[in-house]
């Protein structure tokens, strides 16, 4: 059956910021869905918070709503633009949720919205557990016995059958949050209840414990004419036991008998049926016992997933599209395979090379966190590599991972490292090719592991000798689909090396530019930046140039084989981009667009001889050299806050005396911006020196040493320039006073209390700092207000994080304009309004962090960034887009109920304004005494209520009994488990918003205050209509 | 990288090297390639591959060793094997043996570190041709006189070469009778798939296999059933004695036929065959049979294939197109998505009808199982009537 014409206009859900488990795979599929439809001819609305993401383009739907993914707000877009159907499939389990609540509470009745994609019974028969179970057992298949429990004496019973280890996981959660494995009864009892907590039903499943069998996956398609067709396997080299987002994955699967494996594609068949997903794509994991090859079903998501992503790119087999086209009335066959441009989508994907999979962590960022692995997701990120072989796959791996620190494990003998083995932790991997250097044997390790004694041969050849897959020529092969049995008509190349030199690569006549990606996504270097890179690929097409795009992200857009006219899928190292750019011969290469990662490349990439464009890596040296840049400002006359670099402890404690306190410490020997820290005395960097001294062997210890502007307000800027000429893009006040990462900060646009003088002076610097580094592109500075001052802090001569949020806040692509300025075009013959940010609504960006992931983790705001994501909320005035943007972070202020507060000393006269607003609100509010003090003098009623230490019942009972509504909290300091530690905890655990900041407190006040005010909910924009409404004069 | 120890010559003169992993070689044949990423064993020991050499796409090659359950005939078939990355492992669970050790006992030359990739770009462009597995220290003019020598595929009898030599019988192994009152399939055996036999005995089926040069009136003597038309190497166009043994059986009970039991029937009606420009082999083709629209992923493994009603190599449009045949109308019944070309007819004046794929999988995707069951019903449905 061809197109349904039926239907015109179609919902489209995206996924939301980027959190743990939920990445920007979910872009990359939106992305593809959007162009389909629209290429049928369909009208698109699309919902999602997250203003990083390509499918928030307001050129891929017709209407782009930047609204919290919550029934609210979904409703009143469906309300306002009645569309015709629902596909919930493209945007994660955030969708799915969503789209069974907009169900259930009879929304898409009211609406007549129809949803496509999967139904109602598909989605609710995957996700509860139970209903599955019973499903597979009906159809023939086996599962892990089980239990399913709301409550811990339930569970208790239910583990009499099963057995430990048991696996606990929630219904209704993403990647496994709130689940784990219990090996004894008093673990087991921890984990049910907080399972319970985290699951939005109050019920876990309770499993028999398949450790160490192997865990395999199935990325599934079926159309309405119940075609089915299995487009990858998968396998985990972890086993089961390690969540399979933390797990390294191979792309075939390696170890299964075919006769073992058509069992595996018989079920996964079998289980689409029978779950009823009647078209799309699912992803079906299976356990295999190796020795008795049973095979069990563990889980099936109705949707495309990061698995599924994954499998795309692995194969050329583009899901996401093909499940859109299905969704609206194609058959299998009906579809074009794009690869190869003459065969139909209805077969499987043959592939003759080998794709590894690797996690990237991000534990250090979350000290005190157990940075050991389970079936609860922790990884931020993942890079993909592709091989001619497992070693050379593997190898690109690793290559790809880009760690901030290599791990060494010179100091540990062989016995602990072995130990370690017994509980997977992030750094497994290296561990084990640190044992076989060592001589360690295949037999062992696999004792410890369980891991598939092929693969540990392959790494133990390749910890021997890493360089032997790489011996010999390296050779541009495609990704076909097809094992080279049709020619490709889509260029996408991976690198192998073969004795002798056979490229695959086919260039046309037009000169040709590299992009290069952001690689694997990690806390700080995120989305955003694949953003940018999407954007310059579609701006070197525009211009008449072949782009070239590298990057080893699988969840990404940039690296889906549309978005350029040829795709290298491969590492952002230096050899290997060098190696691109000996094939490509590109006219020029931009660095600009992919965080630090292609800016650290830069240097040697032009000492290479490769034609860079933009910015010049001595203007990069400029802005990130110290010295330089202080004598930049200098020449330019603009204040800085004081600092100095120390070589020693002696030295500094002189030169703090110079800056002057408080100072901003952070030593140059621990990366990843770590162990940075505000200290107020001399006695507290004595402290902070003693607690982070350099390892020995550290070769050139510094410490770095910044006075620290205490209750600055901090503002971001994002501006162009030719060389020539400046333009300020967007200037976003924060919400955190300054001292809080600019990427944690809520942040405003426009600024909603600095002066139009202030503004002024800011974009003067802003000229002045561009100019005088020879910025040509992008361009994001910082600076902090205090006391009508303007200090700056730092510039960065690339596209920031924010690029995305302003370049949707005031409707101009920055990403794309300052592509068009590296290719050569000026600012002057642009045509850009003199005050783009003239527009009559306010947009608020909101960070998302991951502490609800992290058991031991301190969920409080500091000079580190943490986030893993941002929202955005867009309104006629700052409170209402506050609230919108808190809402979107999935933590919905109250509108009314109790407030509880506690603040330091110094917060203590402040506290009271955001007691009174609450208080006017009809907010009872509960304080700990010296909190409470303040407050009560100023004549608010408070109830006291004990600290922790005071004894039971404290505050955190409190918390935790569920009387608690909205925390404002400011941390006393770091490190210890202090009380506000496990007040903090306590609300982060049952999702009550938590304000760690007093600007953050008082900016909620307002908000709750403006909702309480309004007619309704506040009524939703869509982006297009928000840019229309930008004035004239503006444009 | 280390110097090679063995090569790759086509006809045409393109040399791939790599090293040499079980016996040495030299081996001559025809070079094709297989896409499927697991079943070696089974591929290898398939008898269609008599007189091949068989290049693997996917780079890795015995991961799971070998076993006696996998095994399609009771030999290697493949003259060769020619992998990118082979790996002898006799530890997996299931194994019995290592991959290259066994090819080793089993006297089959096997190459690897040889880029495949380009070896099967090759070989699609310029299309199947003859080639050999070479010691390094062979000179190449001296390969190439040995390929010279090698016969091409076409007009190419190799069915005798792994026929039986006398003929055997196997009872049912399940089905609803079990003990035997299930039909009695007479198969004439170019080849079979062990897989094939299994399929059919499974199905309560007792089946005798006969050489094929066994005469109709032998086969019309043994008054099964039905007859089964087996899989197999080499041109159908050389096998003009079955054919005519087919035309002889025609009419007289249901006849059924896989792969080259499939051209061999057609032949049989008066139908066509070509040689395909470097045929199908893999485990993902899709197929769609035109009775119920319903795709299926298949195994595949020919060379060769039928011609359309109008003498044409592919099909444009997806229906049951008929061909006027010297035993009435036959129809198609079945379509590869790939390429259009014909996998599978109906007879419809005379009870049979043939695929060209290989429902049986061993190995590859179960998707057409439902041949054999569709099989069963008609011989059952036949004897009834």
């Amino acid at each position: 059956m061809p197109r349904r014409d039926d239907i015109h206009k179609i919902l489209i859900l995206g996924s939301g910021p980027i959190v743990i488990g939920q990445a920007a795979e979910f872009d990359y599929s939106g992305v593809q869905a959007c162009k389909v439809l629209k290429e049928e001819g369909y009208e698109i609305v699309l919902v999602n918070s997250n203003p990083a993401t390509i499918m928030t383009d307001p050129e891929f739907a017709d209407a782009t709503y930047v609204e919290p993914l919550l029934p609210g707000p979904v409703a009143q877009v469906i309300e306002k633009e009645r569309p015709d159907a629902l596909l919930p499939t493209l945007g994660g389990q955030t969708a799915l949720n969503l789209a069974k609540a907009l169900q259930e509470d009879g929304t898409l009745e009211k609406y007549g919205v129809e949803l496509i994609g999967a139904n109602y019974d598909a989605i609710n028969c995957a996700e509860d557990r139970d209903l599955f179970k019973q499903t597979m057992e009906a159809a023939g298949l086996k599962m892990p016995r089980s239990g399913i429990a709301t409550n811990v004496a339930q569970a208790m019973g239910t583990l009499k059958e099963i057995g430990l280890p048991a696996i606990i996981r929630p219904a209704f959660t993403l990647g496994g949050r709130g689940g784990g494995i219990a090996r004894s009864e008093e673990e087991f009892r921890t984990i049910v209840q907080r399972g319970i907590d985290a699951s939005p039903i109050g019920q876990v499943l309770l499993d028999q414990s398949v450790l160490g069998w192997g865990e395999f996956e199935l990325e599934v398609m079926r159309d309405h004419n119940d075609n089915v067709v299995i487009v990858c396997s998968i396998e985990n080299i972890d086993p089961m036991g390690v969540h399979t987002g933390d797990s390294v994955t191979v792309a075939p699967q390696q170890t299964l008998t075919d006769r073992l494996y058509q069992q595996l594609r018989d079920q996964a068949i079998t289980v689409i049926r029978a779950v009823g997903v009647e078209t799309g794509g699912s992803n079906v994991q299976f356990a295999v016992n190796p020795e008795t090859e049973e095979i069990l079903v563990i889980e099936m998501n109705p949707r495309v997933s990061r698995s599924s992503a994954l499998a795309s790119k692995a194969t050329g087999f583009p899901i996401a599209k093909i499940a859109a086209r299905l969704a609206v009335g194609y058959s299998l066959d009906e579809i074009d395979n794009d690869i190869t441009g003459v065969t139909p989508a209805s077969f499987e994907p043959a592939i003759d090379y080998v794709v590894v999979k690797w996690p990237r962590f991000a534990f250090e960022k979350f000290a005190g966190v157990d940075a050991r692995l389970s079936t609860h997701m922790k990884s931020v990120g993942e890079a993909m590599a592709m091989g001619r072989t497992f070693k050379q796959a593997f190898g690109k791996a690793l290559r790809s991972r880009e760690l901030d620190v290599e791990p060494s494990f010179d100091g540990d003998d062989t016995a602990t490292l072995l130990a370690g083995l017994e509980q997977p932790a992030s750094d497994r991997f290296d561990v084990i090719l640190e044992c076989f250097r060592r001589g360690t044997e295949v037999a062992e390790i696999h004792a410890l592991t369980s891991i598939d004694p092929w693969y540990l041969r392959e790494l133990r050849d390749f910890a021997r000798d890493p360089e032997a897959p790489f011996a010999g020529e390296r050779s541009f092969k495609a990704v076909d689909t097809c094992a080279a049995e049709f020619a490709a008509r889509t260029p996408y190349f991976y690198s192998g090396w073969e004795r002798e030199r056979a490229d695959e690569v086919v260039r046309g006549d037009r000169p040709s530019v590299v992009i290069l990606g952001a690689g694997p996504n990690r806390i700080g270097q995120g989305i955003e930046f694949d953003y940018c890179c999407v954007h310059a690929a579609m701006t070197v097409r525009a211009a008449g140039r072949d782009a070239v795009m590298v990057n080893c992200n699988p969840e990404t857009v940039s690296t889906d084989y549309d978005t350029s006219d040829r795709l290298y899928f491969e590492p952002l190292t230096l050899e290997d981009v060098l190696g691109v750019c000996e094939i490509e011969k590109p006219e020029g290469l931009i660095v600009q667009f992919g965080g630090q990662t292609p800016l650290k490349l830069a240097a040697g990439l032009v000492a290479a001889g490769v034609p860079l464009l933009g910015t010049s890596v001595d203007a990069i040296d400029l802005a990130e050299d110290r010295g330089r840049f202080g004598t930049l400002l200098a020449e330019l006359g603009f204040q800085a806050p004081p600092y100095a670099t120390a070589l020693s402890v002696a030295e500094a404690l002189v030169a703090s005396e110079q800056v002057g306190f408080p100072l901003l410490v952070r030593p140059n020997y621990v990366l990843g911006g770590r162990a940075m820290e505000i200290v107020y005395s001399r006695d507290g960097l004595e402290d902070y020196l003693a607690r982070h001294a350099p390892a020995p062997g550290v070769a050139r210890a510094e410490i770095f040493l910044d006075r620290f502007l205490e209750n600055a307000i901090e503002v971001d800027v994002d501006a162009l320039c030719d060389g020539e000429d400046v333009w300020v893009g967007g200037i976003m006040q924060h919400v955190e006073e300054a001292g809080i990462h600019s990427g944690d900060s809520a942040c405003v646009l426009p600024p909603h209390s600095l002066g139009p003088e202030m503004l002024d002076q800011i974009r003067a610097h802003t000229r002045g700092i561009a100019l005088g580094l020879g910025v040509v592109g992008l361009m994001n500075a910082q600076y902090a207000v205090q006391d009508g001052r303007l200090y700056v802090i730092e510039a960065n001569p690339r596209a920031s994080r924010t690029v995305p949020f302003v370049s949707k806040a005031i409707g101009i692509p920055l990403a794309k304009l300052a592509c068009r300025i590296m290719l050569g075009e000026r600012i002057a013959d642009m045509d850009l309004p003199a005050n783009p940010m003239a527009g009559q609504h306010v947009s608020v960006k909101e960070a998302v962090l991951p502490f609800d992931r992290f058991d031991g983790s301190d969920a409080v705001l500091g000079p580190e960034m943490r986030s893993t994501g941002e929202v955005m909320g867009v309104a006629r005035d700052f409170p209402t887009a506050f609230a919108k943007a808190q809402a979107a972070a999935g933590a919905a202020l109250p509108t009314g109920g109790t407030v509880f507060i506690t603040v330091t000393d110094n917060d203590k006269p402040a506290a009271y304004a955001i007691a009174q607003v609450l208080h006017d609100l009809g907010f009872a509010i509960v304080a700990t005494r010296g909190t409470a003090e303040a407050i009560e003098r100023m004549g608010i009623p408070v109830e006291v209520l004990n600290k922790i230490g005071e004894g039971s019942p404290h505050v955190v009972d409190r918390i935790e009994g569920g009387h608690v509504d909205l925390v404002v909290n400011t941390p006393t300091g770091s490190g210890a488990r202090t009380d506000g530690w496990e007040i903090r905890r306590a609300a982060v655990a049952r999702g009550i918003p938590c304000l760690t900041t007093l600007a953050g407190g008082l900016a909620a006040a307002r908000a709750i205050a403006a909702a309480r005010q309004g007619d309704g909910p506040a009524p939703v924009i869509s982006l297009q209509e928000l840019h229309r409404s930008i004035p004239e004069v503006a444009r | 990288m280390r110097d090679a120890t063995a090569y790759v010559l086509l006809e045409d003169g393109a040399r791939f090297d790599g090293d040499a992993c079980a016996a040495t070689g030299p081996v001559t044949g025809e070079v094709v390639f297989n896409t499927a990423m697991s079943g070696y064993q089974e591929a290898v020991t398939d008898p269609s591959y008599a007189g091949q050499l068989l290049t693997f796409t996917y780079p890795h090659i015995g991961n799971y060793g070998v076993s006696a359950g996998a095994m399609e005939s009771d030999r290697v078939h493949v003259r060769a094997a020619i992998m990118r990355a082979a790996v002898n492992r006799e530890d997996a669970p299931s194994a019995e043996r290592g991959w290259l050790d066994w090819l080793e006992d089993c006297g089959v030359p096997a190459i690897t570190g040889v880029d495949t990739r380009s070896l099967v770009r090759h070989i699609r462009a310029r299309g199947a041709m003859r080639g050999g597995v070479f010691p390094a220290d062979m000179p190449a003019a001296q390969a190439r006189e040995r390929i010279e020598a090698e016969p091409a595929m076409t007009g190419r009898d190799l069915a005798r070469e792994v026929t039986p030599i006398e003929a055997a019988t196997l009872g049912p192994t399940g089905g609803a009778d079990g003990g035997g009152g299930g039909p009695r399939i007479v198969a004439i055996d170019t080849g079979i798939k062990a897989s094939i036999v299994a399929n059919l005995r499974r199905r309560g089926a007792t089946v005798e296999l006969h050489p094929c040069t066994t005469s109709a009136s032998e086969l019309l003597a043994r008054e099964p059933d039905a007859y089964f038309l087996a899989n197999g190497p080499g041109d159908p166009a050389a096998l003009e004695y079955v054919v005519d043994t087919v035309r002889a059986l025609l009419g007289t009970r249901p006849v059924f036929g896989i792969c080259l039991g499939h051209q061999l029937l057609s032949r049989a009606v008066g139908l066509e065959t070509f040689k395909l420009p470097f045929g199908h082999r893999g485990a993902n083709h899709p197929v769609k049979d035109l009775t119920t629209g319903a795709i299926e992923i298949t195994s595949q493994n020919h060379g060769f294939a039928v011609l359309g009603p109008n003498g044409e190599r592919t099909i444009d449009v997806d229906e049951p197109v008929r061909w006027e045949t010297d035993f009435g109308a036959a129809q198609l019944s079945h379509i590869n998505l790939y390429d259009r070309t014909v996998e599978g007819l109906t007879l419809l004046d005379v009870p049979g009808g043939t695929v060209q794929y290989h429902p049986e999988a061993g190995p590859g995707p179960h998707d057409s199982l439902y041949l054999f069951d569709r099989f069963l019903d008609q011989i059952n449905a036949a004897a009834s009537a």
